[in-house]
């Protein structure tokens, strides 16, 4: 463990800043992601392993469009709003007929559509990797230099984005009609129907907005590297552990525990370098010792 | 006795029966009734997931050479038969797929293209069962470096770890001795073969350009998305240059992901696996002047057996062969050879045939361009290793030079005396 390295880079403005950005970038791209998984959780109460596999999908779709129209803003929310479209029937045909079925269930469900998506797009876009849609041509500008440290200015777009997203989500769930509508079919949707409203459309459109999520943060990675199937399977996993340490169902604890994992990401490889996906299941485990539902989850 | 000329109508008989017999079997008899006469080879790969492309151009390149077999008549009227199967690169499948071939089907043979995990389980499958063997896609140097692994009845046609490892190191002090590298890091996949070509490249470059400094070591996860944090320490400490040893889309990723940071214009990169075509073509903006060594690429050996293996795959497939195509092709060659030239499948036979054989190859860089199967590890060596710099279109690769068997073999020796394996 190199401490001392990591006390010279807190000091240093040029270390400070460059991991900061770093974090924060890759903290906020994995907030698109564990977002929706949250919600999905939080109101549907369905462990949807099968995300990633939408994150993906939002990587191929963003690829197809890009490689027909080469526009980029279009290519991204192409894949977004795919991936909504998608969510909506994977929800309507499969997901709520396992809504009251035990875990496993859902569990084998979700796992079944992983393999049959990772195949399938293997099937279309073929099984090599695909070079990725690439960085618009407005951000293949050269790093800016902030005392030193380097920040590539499309990171700085991503960090935008994806903190204009979380704005928007907090509007929706905290100050329209459907936000209310889907915090009170969290808590009790027996009693909403007894008002005569119909919760099957408030569920579908939860699921389709997380899987737009998924799609968006899909479509975003694709920008940054190869697309390939399987893609979704390790970023599953962080989003789980972003899941936890938020709270299920929580997407502002999503937003922080983001940060948290990004941050610790970037500055674990200054200090632990061997050792930064080791830090990230250490916070989960002391969060799980110390507040058991998470930094901002409900006591049930 | 009826008598036709000198013949007896018993003997015309007889031989008529079997000329017709022999003729019926080889030709026109259903295939499937004719399948058990074919000689079989077992081919366990990986053909789904990240590498499934790779898997598939070795397939390509056996059906390529297979096929030729058989259209010149096979051995007397014998066939090959492949049988490619998926080990979906987990070692346990490799296995279980490798002990069907060996029970189920009968096979005459395998040809393990396997990364180096499942590489290893499919080793101490034929050990047991005594098939022959031919290892076409594991770098790593244990499996046939280390004498408590070998076997006689198997034989690697891939590169070797050590090989790669002294060959990369000789360029790269090279290009030290040019432009004065000093400060070195290192970003390789956080598994053993990651582990394995880090510690190689710095043990055999502290032999040609000792006085380096090591100033940080990345350890990304396989198939990890982002590689932020890995770049960002690079971004900081500022090296002169960076070793890889990241593969395929992680490669793409990586290289895509740091030129937003501009880290190539002041830091030299050496990615021993980026001149393979289905990763070049995939980088986004592939940077000129990248230092990689070259997997396969048509361009590498300058020679016009090299050029027309690459034009006969790429006329069958609509693409150029891969790193594995090209070891693929060279193991079946010999297998082919070794199989017309004892006249059966027997082994005992092909393995002593195949021990310290040369053979002319489109890969060779030995007298004649040939390669050899040493006798004392059955590994092969005088193939071709070079390394040069990119281009960012096609040919890809420019100013690339051949590594030194001679410097390879004696710098081996050292390692494996280090090692205990001598």
């Amino acid at each position: 463990m190199e401490i001392f390295a990591l006390f010279d880079c807190i000091i240093t403005p040029a270390c400070l800043i460059s991991q900061t950005a770093g974090g924060l970038k890759i903290g906020m791209l994995l907030f698109l992601v564990a977002s929706g998984l949250t919600l999905v959780f939080g109101v549907l109460g369905v462990i949807n392993f099968a995300h990633g596999a939408l994150y993906m999908l939002g990587a191929y779709f963003s690829w197809q469009v890009m490689s027909i129209t080469s526009h980029f803003g279009l290519a991204v929310i192409s894949g977004a709003i795919g991936v909504g479209i998608f969510g909506l029937l994977f929800e309507r045909l499969l997901i709520n007929k396992v809504y009251n079925a035990d875990l496993l269930v859902q569990i084998l469900l979700c796992y079944s559509v992983i393999l049959i998506l990772d195949d399938l797009v293997m099937i279309i876009w073929g099984d090599e990797f695909l070079s990725g849609i690439g960085v618009p041509e407005i951000f293949q500008v050269p790093p800016i230099f902030i005392f030193d440290a380097i920040i590539p200015p499309f990171h700085i777009a991503i960090i935008l984005i994806s903190m204009i997203v979380a704005f928007l989500l907090w509007i929706i769930m905290t100050k329209t009609k459907f936000g209310k509508l889907v915090r009170a079919t969290a808590i009790n949707p027996k009693m909403l129907e007894a008002l005569g409203v119909n919760t099957n459309v408030i569920k579908a459109g939860v699921f389709m907005l997380g899987s737009f999520l998924a799609g968006l943060g899909g479509a975003l990675a694709a920008s940054l590297g190869s697309v390939v199937s399987g893609m979704g399977n390790s970023i599953i996993i962080e989003s789980f552990i972003v899941t936890v340490i938020g709270g299920m169902g929580s997407i502002s604890g999503a937003f922080l525990a983001s940060i948290i994992i990004g941050m610790a990401r970037s500055f674990g490889a200054v200090a632990m370098p061997l050792f930064t996906d080791g830090i990230m299941f250490l916070i989960m485990v002391l969060v799980l010792v110390i507040k058991p539902e998470g930094l901002m989850g409900k006591k049930k | 006795m009826k008598r036709i000329g000198k013949y007896s109508r018993r003997k015309i008989l007889k031989t008529t029966s079997a000329a017709a017999a022999a003729l019926t079997l080889n030709s026109s008899f259903p295939a499937i009734l004719r399948a058990d006469n074919n000689i079989k080879i077992g081919v366990p790969t990986i053909l789904s997931g990240r590498v499934a492309q790779l898997g598939i151009s070795v397939s390509n390149a056996l059906k390529m050479a297979v096929n030729n077999f058989n259209d010149e008549g096979g051995l007397d009227g014998r066939n090959i038969e492949l049988i490619v199967r998926d080990s979906r690169a987990k070692p346990d499948e490799a296995a279980r797929v490798c002990r069907n071939f060996i029970n189920s089907d009968n096979v005459d043979a395998i040809i393990n293209a396997e990364a180096s995990g499942a590489s290893f389980a499919v080793q101490e499958v034929v050990r047991e069962s005594g098939t022959l063997c031919l290892h076409t896609v594991s770098e790593t140097s244990r499996l046939t470096a280390d004498p408590s692994i070998r076997t006689w009845n198997a034989f690697r046609f891939s590169r070797q770890g050590i090989h790669d490892a002294v060959g990369s190191a000789r360029y790269a002090a090279s290009v030290i001795k040019e432009k004065g590298l000093k400060k070195w890091m290192s970003v390789n996949p956080d598994y053993a073969y990651g582990r394995d070509s880090d510690d190689t490249f710095f043990w055999a470059l502290e032999r040609f350009a000792p006085g380096f400094e090591i100033l940080g070591k990345g350890w990304p996860k396989i198939f990890q998305p982002d590689y932020t944090e890995v770049i960002t320490q690079i971004a900081r400490e500022k090296p002169d240059a960076i070793y890889t040893s990241l593969w395929g889309g992680d490669l793409v990723s990586f290289i895509d992901q740091a030129s937003l940071y501009g880290i190539f214009k002041n830091t030299q990169l050496f990615a021993i696996n980026l001149a393979d075509y289905t990763t070049m073509s995939a980088v986004k903006n592939l940077p000129k002047g990248l230092h990689s060594a070259t997997r396969y690429v048509a361009a590498w050996p300058n020679t016009e057996s090299n050029r027309n293996y690459d034009q006969s795959y790429t006329n069958l497939y609509g693409d150029h062969p891969t790193n594995w195509s090209w070891e693929a092709s060279v193991g079946i060659d010999y297998l082919i050879s070794a199989i017309k030239e004892i006249g059966n499948t027997d082994n005992n036979k092909i393995a002593e045939y195949i021990k310290g054989k040369q053979k002319e190859s489109f890969m060779g860089v030995g007298e004649g361009n040939t390669v050899t199967i040493r006798e004392n590890d059955q590994t092969i060596v005088d193939y071709s290793i070079g390394w040069g710099t990119t281009l960012p279109k096609e040919p890809y690769m420019d100013n690339i030079q051949a590594a030194d068997w001679n410097t390879i073999a004696e710098l081996e020796k050292e390692w494996l005396a280090d090692k205990g394996w001598l």
